[in-house]
């Protein structure tokens, strides 16, 4: 279970931008998780709850979008969307291909401030 | 009335500063020419028999050390010690993987250019590592035979993060009639192209390929200061 100590990186992460956008209070953080990052939604979002509890986020939501895992296919040369994490193919022609192009994403892209 | 809400652009990745110290030691791994491995699987599959094995068996040609994480006790280092070689144990108290920071402290005082080979033992854990980089060249994540051959079905991050698989005690395969063909087909599902190594480190049977990998790995890595 590392998703507490994650999530106490999200909020001191979210935390530091507030201030420098002038203190203002943080009413959401925007979170892209890639379905490869090693972090559990669920989890994520109970430990979220407690690592906000008595900082200047409680209260605040933690809004996750979850990003499917996207691979190289090298014979249809493009990007493709896995249709499972056990199966890394090419969802068209079949062709195994290990290079992930998108998938492990773990990363604060926007925070909802209130004056 | 109370305004809208503002939406400020962040984009930072949360695991910024563990990323920060990987890199860092993965540059000072190379230049000091020393290939470093991390070994990751649940436990019990035997990361400790088979580091004390490879250590034994490198240390004849090779200066070799090993970093090993527990939660508590620092027996894995004690039996570790046995191969006569440097280890230091990292225990982690509740935190259940090592963190590129955890490596670098336990590095301070060691030369590295004084090593070859450097071994970190991550904690027994499936999940968890699979999220941290720790500036290693090569992941080395094992299954054993006893624990059945869909784990890499069921754990998919982790086995997709490591470098090598390596199927451990192999001398019970026939007794728990372990399906090799059906743990590669697995392994490879998840990780296509992962080179599998199946051996035993109890009887030594297997070993070898896997110390000619690691061997040719420092040769084609390290070309400056290979031996």
């Amino acid at each position: 279970m590392h998703e507490l100590s994650i999530a106490m990186s999200i909020v001191e992460m979210a935390q530091e931008e507030a201030e420098i956008h002038g203190h203002a209070q943080v009413q959401a953080v925007h979170l892209r998780l890639g379905l490869l990052s090693g972090v559990a939604k669920e989890a994520l979002l109970s430990c979220y709850e407690m690592a906000c509890a008595a900082t200047p986020l409680e209260g605040s939501k933690l809004l996750i979008e979850e990003i499917p895992v996207e691979v190289f296919c090298p014979q249809c040369e493009v990007p493709r969307a896995i249709r499972s994490i056990q199966w890394f193919c090419c969802p068209e022609c079949g062709t195994s291909t290990p290079t992930v192009v998108r998938g492990k994403e773990l990363e604060v892209v926007a925070l909802e401030l209130k004056e | 009335m109370s305004a809208e809400p503002r939406l400020v652009e962040v984009r930072k990745n949360v695991l910024k500063q563990n990323d920060i110290v990987a890199r860092a030691l993965r540059e000072r791994f190379r230049e000091a020419g020393v290939l470093a491995v991390s070994l990751v699987s649940s436990p019990g599959s035997g990361k400790t028999a088979l580091l004390e094995k490879m250590l034994t068996m490198l240390r004849p040609r090779y200066r070799v050390a090993a970093l090993v994480g527990d939660l508590a006790t620092e027996n894995d280092a004690q039996r570790l010690a046995r191969s006569q070689a440097p280890v230091k144990q990292i225990i982690t108290g509740t935190i259940c993987h090592l963190e590129a920071a955890m490596v670098q402290n336990a590095l301070e005082g060691w030369d590295l250019n004084q090593l070859d080979f450097l071994f970190i033992e991550n904690v027994g854990n499936l999940v968890c590592p699979s999220s941290y980089d720790l500036g290693e060249d090569l992941r080395f994540v094992l299954l054993s035979v006893t624990e059945g051959e869909d784990k890499p079905l069921k754990y998919p991050t982790i086995f997709n993060s490591a470098d090598v698989a390596i199927i451990t005690k192999w001398d019970l395969a026939a007794a728990v009639e372990f399906d090799e063909a059906a743990a590669k087909s697995n392994i490879q599902a998840v990780r296509p192209g992962m080179e599998v190594f199946t051996l035993s480190a109890k009887t030594g049977d297997g070993m070898c390929e896997c110390i000619k990998f690691l061997e040719l790995w420092r040769k084609l890595s390290r070309p400056a200061v290979a031996i």
